[in-house]
This record gives structure tokens, sequence and C-alpha cells, in this order.
């Protein structure tokens, strides 16, 4: 296609899409075939979405928290924590689905499986980081002040280190809403199915499920960015602020 | 050991592993085990062909893949410039690779192109192989393009389950699965959602709802069996699995819904008229051989015993005595 685009013609599909998602349309293709789009079938592929997204970065924060927070803590596995961020970038996806689906099967846990791995790196380089990175002489007057170790992770360290760790957060959960479209080839019909099956839901489809997922990463992000706000420790709040400000 | 006595070394090694690789690169699987009578009709290479280029295309499947390769081969044994873009997708895919003129032509299925492309009910698709070839023509030939004469052997999409399954749950044919088919999962093509001829058609005509659709690629279809992903599958009438073993039974289509169609080569008449009367001709010459005991076979081979596509389809062409 050499042409480009008349604005008007992509204006125009934005609202088709829109249209998809509103009401329930007749298939684009199948003569006599059924109904596609609207709110209903929407609204299912959504709660999918989100349904493998959470249990796959519940997965993921829950293997690579503690192991990064007890390696930062005792200064160990450096290299251990960077190479682990480096590979993971590396991994390709789709290749691992279609791995855990030849060999283990479909489903709801092959497909968290593959997600979590997706988001382990970024969680556990960041938080192993952010540990790593708090400031020395607070550690020290810490434990001058008799806290034990438990003690100075939870009051200490993890709060100072919300910052970078919630930046871990982010992108892991933005990269699994992003790459849970793809759960489609694994059988679940995630808001994916819209985007990989442009033969049954038609162009407007996938240009819908596009924004959706897009509309779904953006409100996660924002809802990730009030939490982080919420549990940064007001000191560390007011020195940003005042480091911004001068 | 010395410099140079170290390099002889490696060298005499590196030596021997290319001749080891070109001794097993060049080992011939010889497995020719279709038999049946070489009774074909040669084709011969005509000149006027040379410099007409055709692209034949196939949908997204074993057996179309199996059939894009046969008819490519022959073409290209016909004088023709071929190239093939196998596994365009699903039917709609294809036919709009088809209009667009990105292949010459591809192979579709009667029943298919009647319910999924014209709206045919699937009660009104013709029983008749030649009555449904001549609907199916003159509809095509609304849209520009031209069918070419149908296959012998007919291919339907069927529901099917495991053996042991079946006898769990003690049904025979799919009316059968009315009241049981909620607690069922039922896997399919993405497309099958909106087929006449598939969900669509077991849901509107049989009035059955089952526990939950599971979209799938189509090579999937008998893994989502054997691994319990699925408790139904949609499966292919000719598919070499159920010829080969036991394990699976197909539930019998005891309203006649789901309903089989020949293999009509489908072009574009931009393609027919460039490339001349061979075109036609070799296609429906060295179809000609292709029953359904034979299609079930060469199926087999490429879905069970993972060969080669172009290597089957070169057999099937060489034994039936197409080409030399």
């Amino acid at each position: 296609m050499s042409e480009l685009l008349p604005v008007a013609d992509v204006i125009s599909s934005f609202g088709d899409a829109f249209d998809f998602i509103v009401s329930p349309q007749p298939s684009p293709f199948a003569a006599g075939g059924g109904e596609v789009g609207g709110p209903a079938e929407v609204l299912d592929k959504l709660v999918e979405h989100l349904k493998i997204s959470g249990a796959s970065f519940a997965l993921a924060v829950v293997v690579a928290l503690p192991v990064a927070v007890w390696l930062g803590h005792r200064g160990r596995g450096e290299g251990f924590a960077i190479a682990i961020g480096n590979a993971g970038r590396a991994i390709p996806e789709l290749a691992l689905i279609a791995f855990t689906v030849a060999f283990i099967g479909l489903g709801f846990a092959n497909v968290v499986f593959a997600l979590a791995v997706l988001g382990i790196p970024p969680i556990l380089t960041n938080t192993f980081v952010g540990i790593r990175q708090v400031n020395r002489d607070a550690v020290e007057a810490a434990r001058g002040m008799g806290m034990t170790g438990w003690e100075v992770v939870r009051r200490v360290e993890l709060p100072l280190a919300v910052p970078t760790i919630f930046t871990g957060l982010r992108t892991a959960a933005i990269n699994i809403i992003a790459t849970a479209t793809i759960a489609t080839l694994a059988g679940q019909t995630t808001l994916g199915d819209f985007i990989i099956n442009r033969n049954v839901f038609g162009d407007e489809g996938v240009l819908a499920g596009a924004m959706l997922v897009a509309a779904l990463a953006i409100a996660v992000e924002l809802t990730l960015a009030g939490i982080q706000r919420a549990l940064t420790p007001r000191g560390l709040r007011l020195e940003r602020a005042t480091s911004a400000a001068a | 050991m010395t410099r140079s006595a170290r390099l002889r070394a490696l060298f005499a090694l590196i030596a021997a592993l290319v001749l080891a690789f070109t001794v097993a690169a060049c080992g011939d699987d010889d497995d020719s085990t279709t038999s049946e009578e070489t009774s074909g009709t040669a084709i011969e290479s005509n000149p006027d062909n040379e410099g007409v280029e055709l692209t034949i295309g196939s949908k997204n499947f074993d057996e179309q893949f199996i059939l894009g390769e046969i008819y490519a081969q022959a073409l290209e044994a016909a004088g023709y410039t071929v190239k093939t873009d196998l596994n365009l997708g699903s039917e709609q895919v294809a036919l709009k690779a088809l209009q667009e003129g990105e292949v010459s032509g591809y192979p579709e299925y009667t029943s298919t192109a009647l319910t999924s492309f014209f709206g045919f009910a699937p009660e009104d698709v013709p029983g008749d192989a030649q009555q449904a070839y001549e609907d199916s023509a003159d509809e095509f030939e609304k849209e520009g393009l031209v069918a070419f004469a149908p296959t012998p052997f007919s291919s339907a999409n069927a529901v099917g389950l495991l053996t042991s399954t079946q006898e769990d749950l003690d049904v025979e044919t799919i009316s059968d699965l009315e009241g049981v088919s909620e607690d069922l999962t039922l896997a399919g093509s993405p497309e099958c959602r909106e087929r006449i001829d598939c969900l669509k058609g077991l849901e509107d005509n049989y009035g059955l709802s089952f526990a939950k659709f599971t979209p799938v690629d189509i090579e999937l279809r008998y893994q989502v069996l054997d691994k319990g992903d699925a408790d139904l599958s949609i499966l292919f009438t000719t598919d070499g699995q159920l010829a080969e073993s036991d394990d699976y039974t197909l539930l019998e289509d005891d309203q006649g819904l789901l309903p089989a169609g020949n293999v009509l080569f489908i072009a574009s008449q931009d393609a027919v008229d460039e490339a001349g009367p061979d075109f036609q001709e070799t296609i429906e010459n060295v179809q000609a051989s292709l029953t359904l005991e034979v299609m079930q076979e060469l199926n087999a081979r490429v879905s069970l015993d993972r060969e080669k596509p172009e290597d089957v389809a070169a057999d099937y062409l060489q034994e039936a005595g197409y080409v030399e």
C-alpha cells in the first residue's frame, strides 16, 4: 500500500472501532455469520485479560520481590540480578508461549507462567538496585539504633527504595498487559482475540482491540503511580520536591 | 603435537564432519507407500507457458499445503514459472488474497464457498458434487473468479472426540450431545464461531450450547483432545489421523448440517486468460487420482509422519504417473 491514507479515512477508522465497542456489528466477512463486538463481548474479553494479567503480575511479584529484597539487603548476587534483567528482556514471548503450548498444552496456567517469566526481570533488577542504592548512612544509623535486619528492611530500605521498586513494578505490569494479547494463541480469549483474528472481527475489531489494550495499560500505569505516591515516605517526597525546585 | 600436525588433524575432522552431513542430507527417505495404478497422463511441458508466472496459494492446514504443492509442481512440469504462497490463512483471508491479485488461485471446498462466501444455508448445499460445483461456479463467476472441475474426494467438518470420551458419554450423533454439551469444552478455529458449518451452526441449528469454546490454530485440533484441553474438537473427515488410528471418533451429523465439499481450484479470470488452456487442464488432470483414500494417506504422511508437503506432493505426482 503505497498511498498515504487520507486523514479523514484514519479518523473514520477510529469511529468504526468505537462503534465496534459500543454496539454489536454483523461480522464483516462471514455471509450469514453472527454478530461481533458490542459491550458484552468486549467486557468478557476485558475481564479475561485482567484475570490473566493480574495472575501473572502477582506470580511475578511473589517470585521476584522477596528474592531481590533479600539479595539487595545482603549485598550479594549483583551479577545474578543484572544478568536476569538483561536475559529476561531478550526472551521472545511468542516463542515462549508456542513452546509451552506445544509441550504442556493450552490453558490458563501456561499463559500465566509465560507472562510471569516476562514480568520477573524488571521487578527483580529494579528491586535489587533500589535496595542497594538506599543511602548507606541511613542504613548504618538504623543499625546503630538497634534495629534487627528485618526491621532495617521494613522500616528503612523498603520505604526509601519505593520509587525504584515501583518503576520495576510498573514496567512489568505494562509489559504483561501488552503481551497478554498473544494469550489468544494459547486458547485464552483476551482482548488479543480482536487483534489477532481479523478475519472474524474485521479491521474495526483490530483497532478496537488495540485501543482497549492501550487504555487498559494507561489505566493500570496511573493506578500504580497513585499507589507509589501513597507509599513514598513523606521525607523522600519532600526531598525530591526540593531538589526539583532547586 | 606440532602446529602443523594440529592443523592437519583439525582439517581432517572438519572434512569428516562435512562428509557426514552431506551423506545425511543426500540420504533419501524412500517410503513410497501409495500404491495406486500409474494411470495418470504424464504432463508435458509446453513452451508457450514459459514466461507466464503463477502464484499458487492455499489455506492454513496440512491438506491445503499438500494440494497447493501438488498443483504448483504440476504447473511447473507444464512449463509455467510457479511461486507458492501457501498458508495464507482462513477462507476469508485466502479469498481476499485472490481478489486482490496476490495469488493466481487456491483450492477451496464447495461447502465452504457456498456457506461462508455466498450465504447458503447448510441444508441448501447440494449433496451432489456436480450440482455443488455448478452452483459454486455460478456464484464465483459473479465475482470474476473461475472455478475448475472438482476433485474426486470431498471433505467435511466433523465434531470429533477421543474414543474413550465417546464411550464415557455414550453419544453417537451430534444431536445426542443435547443436555450433555453444557459441560463440555469445544475447540475449533477462530473463524469457527462465525461459520454456519461450525460453532454457529451447532448453536443455531442443532441448538447446542457449550461450556466453553476455545479458539485454537487448526493445526492443534488433535493435540487439544490428546492433552485434554478440550472434550470436543472440530476435525476434518479427510484427516490422516482418523484413518490411521482408533483413538478418535467422529459424531454422526444426523441433521445433515455439516455439508461435505469437493475441492475446486479457484482462479482469477486474469490468471486464466494469461495462462492459456494448460492452466485448467493441468490442474483438472493432476487431481483426478485424489480419491478419499489417497488424500487421507497423503494427509497422514504430513500430519503424523511429519513429512514435508512438497515431498509428499512430489511422490504423489510421480507414483500416479503425472511426472517422471
